[in-house]
């Protein structure tokens, strides 16, 4: 089958239950989007599908159709997007495991709500686990990748 | 990975033209005794630092990056006295060999909360070298006096001369080093103790870090482990028949106690392993049950068990206090449940062998894979990948994990990563083990404890490990009493017994971020708290009144609750709870103000105060405080592993919930900067957390929470 990923269309050859994570990872070789649960429990494996999040660990890649796959690597691979810059502004990483879903929710939840209150950013967020405890810094940062986003100064 | 350009990287050290700072400071050795490096070329595997002729600097870390922050840390150490431009400044993960061993621990590791102040010597020397190198090599290439020269931001000049580190460092490289350095004044510093953003963030939020479980090569195959269903079970006879039948399933093989199944990728691995059909024995007597053991723990605490503390006559004076007190406290297993699963990659070439993986443990990984295999350790080289989370479930004195991978691909005969799913992780044993506390506290007119009799019940972490010689002594594990044995609060008590019984089991335990103070801490905060109400008296008052002779304590208990408004009542609704704790060199004082929403315990803020002696980068302080709160809040709130039959009842976040981001409470930290011996930082915040929250739901509800998870009745 064919899937429509970070702008170029690639072939693969994988059973139609395979989990997208899978063929993302193991497949296609972007490993950017990782592997935490398995049971949408995590986040870890957020990527977005024509621009909605979704977990790609219980996504079935056959149901992926030709909707587009974006993953962290297509975000930018030079940390320009705006909501990467905030992640680097607010110092946000730890072990760095879990922000590539932590990023992915997050450029969803801008898309839909420019400037997300704490409580939005609860309810968007609280899907995406992170064992480091980067949750201070990651909110620090949704507020100033929004600020990012709309063309404001720092 | 492209592993083929990892390796040219790697070789184009030794013929690049560029400066290897390596040398080795013995154990206990002063900086002036530094050992020069030997005047042949040293490899790698020698380095701690690399000038590239782009003027590139190079770190090698001893230590692995798993969130704490080191990959800055250690960088800014070298940075600091080489004088080079930050922001040419990369790190690596150093290879396995000896020279890299801690320089405490002896042992190539990252633990203990012990990176920063266990290099702060040896990086920054480092650095110092180099410099020192640099500007011999400027001033000979100039005929001028090294004393004209002067090194910063990663260029010598002398006069009109000028020239970058880059050009430099062949000829550096050609001279022999310095017998002993001078390291600057703190008052000059530049770069430590200053708020440096991580190094390691570019690549990590773009998605190209690599961990462990990212490890992909042409030929390497993904294997999927069926392990015991419970502790104490054993492999009987296994049926492959339908595993093989799934497509990208190649191969079915044995492992230690468990069946691995090799495939193209992960998926297929785990459709085989999920399909193989496999007898396991039952655990001897039936396998342990969670609650028939904390009933036998209860009953043993009340016995006393292997002496730690003795002083006074606790018997005596007990039966003399006008006030007596009776609490237990219970702890429950717990998973470290690091974002990234175990996974480790291993590929086996005649007497060689490669490990990918991310490993708190490399020598002991090391030698493991070298028995296994029955080679040297030097012929195992260990790859270092970053770590998805380590808490102490990455540094494992069997390495689990790596020797598993190793019995795998030698089965295999094919390079195998082995790729453990969440529940596997959850269920695979090294646990923070379950523990029982009971104390009597006799309390005298004023209220102040007088006697004090604690009994410990919980499974020892180092028994049966090699570390056990070093470490125990007399039957104790310290890290069963960690926090406990060294209480300022029994310091100041007349009349002393600890004691600890430390029952074998057969579910596997290991450290986990702040080991025993994990349970110390709750014990003793709590017990302290009790004794404040018991006296009428105000939780941060009486605590001042004990710690009367411990001013660092004291200092930072004071101004948590001062920056928290102690003084000040909270909002209607909320409460406040104190605690403050010594581990790992660190104090660390906590205040928590709660609430209750629907029956659950809110954590709205957290105001911390730490001292570790000196802050190297107070933005890296800030973030390790922040993650200890939530990494403890978990376990306040929520952890607890539920064993029946042998067998763990939790598998997945689902239920095994941990904090969340709308868990998340506000955390302010409030660094002191007192100058005392440099302490850690990834743990010691973390303990401290449970009671602060368990004596602020108890000043706002009454209720006396004395078993983790915290849960209203």
């Amino acid at each position: 089958m064919k899937l429509d990923i970070n702008g170029s269309v690639r072939e693969v050859d994988a059973p139609a239950e395979m989990p997208l994570l899978w063929v993302i990872r193991d497949l296609l070789g972007f490993t950017g989007t990782k592997f935490g649960c398995g049971m949408a429990q995590c986040g870890a494996c957020t990527v977005h599908l024509d621009g909605q999040p979704v977990r790609a660990c219980v996504t079935p890649v056959s149901t992926v159709g030709n909707r587009k796959v974006r993953t962290i690597e297509g975000l930018s691979t030079d940390g320009s997007h705006p909501v990467q810059r905030a992640w680097a502004e607010a110092d946000v990483v730890q072990c760095g495991y879990c922000q590539s879903g932590q990023i992915m929710t997050t450029v969803a939840l801008l898309a839909e709500k420019p400037d997300p209150s704490d409580s939005e950013i609860d309810a968007a967020l609280s899907g995406n686990i992170c064992r480091c405890g980067t949750y201070v810094r990651i909110r620090e940062a949704v507020h100033l990748a929004a600020r990012l986003s709309r063309g404001g100064a720092k | 990975m492209t592993l083929t350009r990892r390796d040219l990287l790697r070789t184009s050290v030794t013929s690049a033209a560029g400066l290897v700072v390596a040398f080795h400071v013995p154990h206990g050795a002063r900086v002036a005794q530094a050992q020069p490096a030997p005047a042949a070329a040293l490899p790698p595997a020698n380095a701690f630092l690399r000038i590239g002729a782009d003027d590139s600097v190079t770190v090698l870390l001893a230590h692995s990056e798993m969130g704490q922050g080191s990959w800055t840390g250690l960088a800014m150490m070298v940075a600091e006295e080489l004088e080079c431009d930050w922001s040419k400044v990369r790190c690596e993960h150093a290879p396995a060999a000896p020279v890299y061993a801690h320089p405490v621990f002896g042992v190539q590791m990252t633990g203990g909360s012990s990176a920063t102040w266990s290099e702060f010597e040896r990086y920054r020397t480092v650095g110092a070298i180099a410099k020192d190198m640099l500007i011999r090599a400027a001033a000979a290439r100039w005929k001028v006096s090294p004393a004209t020269c002067h090194a910063a931001n990663g260029v010598v000049t002398s006069g009109k001369n000028q020239l970058s580190y880059g050009k430099l460092a062949a000829a550096a490289m050609a001279l022999t080093p310095p017998k002993a350095v001078q390291l600057k004044d703190p008052k000059a510093w530049k770069l430590l103790g200053t708020r440096v953003r991580r190094l390691d963030t570019p690549e990590k939020i773009t998605g190209q870090a690599k961990f462990g479980i990212d490890v992909q090569f042409p030929g390497l195959r993904v294997a999927v482990v069926a392990r015991p269903p419970a502790f104490g079970a054993k492999l009987g006879k296994f049926d492959a028949t339908e595993a093989m039948k799934v497509a990208g399933v190649e191969k079915v093989v044995p492992t230690a106690n468990g069946v691995a199944v090799v495939a193209k990728h992960f998926w297929a691995a785990k459709l085989g392993r999920d399909a193989l059909k496999i007898d396991w024995t039952a655990p001897e007597g039936g396998g342990i049950d969670t609650t028939k053991q904390m009933a036998e723990f209860h009953a043993k605490a009340r016995t006393k068990g292997d002496s730690v503390v003795d002083k006074g006559k606790v018997d005596d004076v007990m039966a003399g206090a006008k006030t007596k007190l009776v609490s237990e406290y219970e702890f429950p297993y717990l998973a470290h449940a690091s974002m990234e699963p175990l996974n480790c990659a291993v590929k086996i070439d005649g007497d060689r062998c490669e490990i990918w993986t991310g490993t708190q443990f490399q020598s002991v990984d090391q030698i493991i894979a070298s028995k296994i295999l029955g080679i040297t350790p030097d012929k195992v080289t260990i790859h270092t990948m970053f770590l998805g989370g380590g808490f102490g479930r990455r540094a494992n004195p069997t390495s689990d994990f790596v020797a598993e991978a190793v019995i795998v691909a030698k089965a295999a005969g094919v390079p195998v990563k082995v790729v453990w799913t969440r529940e596997d992780d959850m269920r695979g044993g090294y646990y923070r083990p379950a523990y029982v506390h009971r104390i009597q506290a006799g309390l005298d007119d004023q209220g102040r404890p007088i006697a004090w009799d604690h009994v410990v019940v919980g499974q020892s972490i180092i028994a049966g490990t090699p570390f056990e010689g070093m470490m125990m002594k007399h039957g104790i594990d310290p890290t069963s009493v960690e926090g406990l044995a060294d209480s300022p609060y029994l310091e100041s008590t007349g009349a002393v017994r600890v004691s600890l019984h430390s029952p074998k089991t057969a579910i596997p335990v290991l450290w986990w971020r702040s080991v025993g103070n994990t349970h110390t801490s709750f014990a003793m905060e709590s017990m302290i708290d009790e004794a404040a109400h018991a006296a009428g008296q105000d939780p941060l008052a009486y605590r001042m009144a004990l710690l009367k002779e411990k001013p660092r304590h004291a200092a930072a208990l004071a101004l948590a609750a001062d920056k928290a408004g102690w003084s000040t009542p909270p909002a209607a609704g909320r409460a406040r709870g104190m605690a403050v704790h010594e581990s790992f060199g660190s104090i660390v004082a906590h205040v928590a103000e709660v609430s209750v929403e629907h029956g659950r315990i809110r954590v709205h803020t957290v105001t911390s105060a730490v001292d570790c002696g000196t802050a190297v980068n107070p933005l890296a302080v800030e973030a390790q405080v922040q993650g200890s709160v939530a990494y403890g809040l978990s376990a306040a709130l929520y952890g607890k592993l539920t064993l029946a039959g042998g067998k763990v009842q939790e598998s997945n976040f689902h239920d095994y919930p941990v904090v969340r981001m709308h868990d998340m409470p506000k955390v302010t930290v409030h660094l002191i900067q007192s100058g005392a011996k440099m302490g850690g930082v990834g743990e010691p915040a973390t303990a401290p957390i449970a009671p602060a929250v368990a004596n602020a739901v108890f000043a706002l509800t009454k209720q006396r929470l004395r078993s983790l998870p915290l849960k209203l009745v």
